[in-house]
């Protein structure tokens, strides 16, 4: 009896130790973190088999939670020698934090011909120059409404400040998502300059607070919005783009305008983390992705913007302003939630959110 | 072999699977958290391991102790609508017939199937203007037009009771099942009414299991994440909610870590105090 409950302690030790090791070691194919969701389906469908034809590489795709989360997974696995994905899509705030713990491998430029289509802000690098990300895809936040609710566009993020939209706004709930200091200040103070100082952001966020009695929805994911948009139960707020685009083309009452102040461009870049062994198949993937028709491709059907310069891509008019808008975008300030003020940042927001 | 200590080795070897269990997926978790929470944050970063206290010392703000009793408020609320609804509904459960019993409780045990998520979505569905329940009423005649009753705190207060009453029912059926029908017999043939009864011999002779399921319902309900998010208002979100914004969306395991930590302190002093006060009264009736 004793004997039998040894051995059966040690099995399941053994058991639990066997799982930590890299399950990875025998697996040939190169892991590729995309959002979950509509994102991975359509690389999924459109561009991973045609790559694996081409290449002989073979890909798993990974379903990505929103970059935060999957920023503290990979860094954590990283502690441990894991990469959960080889390459993985970053937007731009998880980049910069992924930057200040050495989380990414550096890349060598010759080894990706192709960023030469880049535009030049595709180009992530470490302050010292070398580089860790390269973009990937490109899209918007703009001002989306429900058109059974609103018979006209709105034309300006002021709109959204009307009394007449008390209690039917949804908005990003954080302030490193929902680039709400950014749109405030190009919106009212005219350009983001006011956030350089402390005192700027509180008035910025003093300007947002008069906003709360018409926000009906603070969320956090995108699922949570979206069908309220749809059925008018909150027919109005801050979205991406692509989504909206591609709900609008299933049928739904949904427009996405961008307002004369601009839209919010935000990107994603690829970026692979320092446990991962893959280095050279990343490097041709990568390579791959920055082809101009490859960017092309994405815009048309995923309805993401190109990171690559436009007259490469050999986009029409009607398919590039499908993507994008020539008004000027607000830029994000990614400094605000990655540097030194972050953590004060983020307790003024919740402070102001949930007061 | 029941009430017997265990003696020798065998015996105590059986033990060991458990204890085991328990060691490496509840108890080395949790020390790594307690440990994390006083590692040193890098801002815009990630942790240093280290030792201070600067992450408890930045729980004192107006935010956190704000957000710290609403939560505690809100999960006693519930513990509290739940067990003085769940007590006599699972009482009059009792009185029935054994068939109806088993049906009363697998519908309960049906609801338990359903995750926060879809309970949470439902509500806000049912909840909703454009299709809602207050449709109903106005197609009914009873009201003039369809109103949205979420966000709010009473369609909170509702998603989490309704989440929490089959468990309330759960606690609270065993003991009284198990008591006996001749005590409140008893009390009527000596002259009082059903409710007196009800309130002096039934809530009287089960007063532990009430604090149990008040107790359970209540630590239950603290950890409500995603219904204070789609069915309250900002103010309405709970320290869970919190918490995971500083892990996830700002990478501060140090800070959750250290409000973690505080959260489950302040919550098992008042579950001790809770039962300490349960136990006296019942020295006192004795």
């Amino acid at each position: 009896m004793t004997k039998k409950i040894l051995l059966m302690l040690t099995v399941i030790t053994a058991w639990i130790v066997l799982l930590g090791v890299p399950a990875s070691v025998a697996d040939d194919a190169l892991k590729v973190g995309a959002y979950g969701g509509y994102f991975k389906d359509s690389f999924d469908k459109h561009i991973f088999p045609d790559f694996t034809k081409e290449t002989g590489i073979k890909i798993q795709s990974v379903a990505e939670p929103t970059g935060e989360a999957w920023l503290v997974q990979l860094e954590q696995a990283a502690r441990a020698g894991q990469a959960p994905a080889d390459v993985n899509m970053m937007s731009q705030t998880v980049m910069l934090r992924g930057q200040r713990t050495q989380l990414w491998t550096p890349y060598d430029l010759k080894e990706i011909p192709n960023h030469k289509y880049l535009l030049p802000q595709s180009i992530n690098r470490y302050p010292d120059g070398r580089v860790s990300g390269i973009g990937a895809v490109g899209w918007y936040i703009t001002l989306v409404s429900n058109t059974n609710v609103f018979k006209t566009a709105p034309s300006s993020w002021a709109d959204m400040w009307k009394p007449d939209k008390k209690n039917s706004l949804g908005l990003l709930a954080l302030v490193s998502n929902s680039f709400l200091l950014e749109i405030t200040a190009k919106t009212f103070f005219g350009g983001c300059d006011i956030l350089n100082s402390k005192d700027g952001i509180l008035k910025v966020m003093n300007k947002l607070a008069e906003l709360k009695p018409n926000v009906k929805l603070w969320y956090r994911d995108e699922g949570q919005f979206q069908q309220a948009l749809q059925s008018g139960e909150i027919p109005m707020g801050q979205y991406y783009h692509d989504v909206a685009g591609l709900a609008a083309a299933d049928g739904h009452p949904v427009r996405s305008t961008f307002p004369k102040e601009g839209g919010v461009y935000d990107s994603g870049s690829w970026a692979v983390s320092k446990a991962s062994k893959k280095l050279k198949e990343a490097y041709i993937f990568i390579n791959y992705m920055c082809r101009p028709e490859i960017q092309a491709k994405l815009s048309r059907k995923v309805g993401t913007a190109p990171t690559v310069k436009r007259d490469v891509t050999g986009l029409t008019d009607k398919e590039f302003s499908s993507v994008s808008s020539d008004i000027p975008p607000i830029i994000p300030r990614y400094d605000i939630y990655t540097g030194e003020l972050s953590d004060w940042v983020n307790q003024k927001w919740t402070e102001m959110v949930t007061k | 072999m029941i009430g017997e200590k265990p003696k020798g080795l065998r015996a105590h070897l059986t033990l060991t699977y458990p204890a085991l269990m328990l060691g490496i997926f509840f108890i080395v978790p949790f020390g790594l958290m307690a440990a994390v929470s006083f590692f040193h944050r890098q801002p815009g970063g990630f942790y240093i391991p280290g030792f201070e206290l600067t992450n408890y010392k930045n729980l004192y703000t107006a935010l956190f102790g704000r957000t710290l009793v609403f939560s505690l408020f809100v999960a006693g609320l519930s513990a509290a609508v739940c067990v003085s609804i769940g007590f006599p509904f699972t009482y009059f459960i009792t009185r029935m017939k054994r068939r109806a019993q088993v049906v009363w409780l697998v519908l309960l045990m049906s609801v338990l199937s359903l995750s926060e998520v879809i309970v949470g979505f439902a509500w806000s569905l049912l909840l909703s203007r454009t299709a809602g329940l207050s449709n109903l009423f106005v197609w009914l005649g009873l009201m003039e037009r369809a109103v949205a009753w979420y966000p709010g705190f009473m369609a909170l207060l509702f998603g989490i009771c309704y989440l929490a009453f089959p468990y309330t029912v759960l606690v609270l059926y065993p003991p009284l099942s198990r008591l006996d029908p001749a005590l409140p017999e008893a009390a009527q043939t000596l002259g009082a009414s059903p409710i007196r009864t009800f309130f002096t011999v039934v809530v009287g002779s089960l007063r532990n299991a009430i604090v149990a399921a008040f107790v359970m319902v209540f630590v239950f309900t603290l950890g409500a994440y995603l219904l204070p998010q789609i069915l309250g208002r900002p103010r309405h979100w709970t320290l869970s909610v919190l918490i995971t914004d500083a892990a996830i969306y700002q990478t501060n395991m140090p800070l959750s870590a250290a409000m973690a930590i505080f959260f489950m302190f302040v919550s098992l002093v008042l579950v001790a105090l809770t039962m300490m006060i349960g136990k006296r009264k019942r020295i006192k009736t004795v």
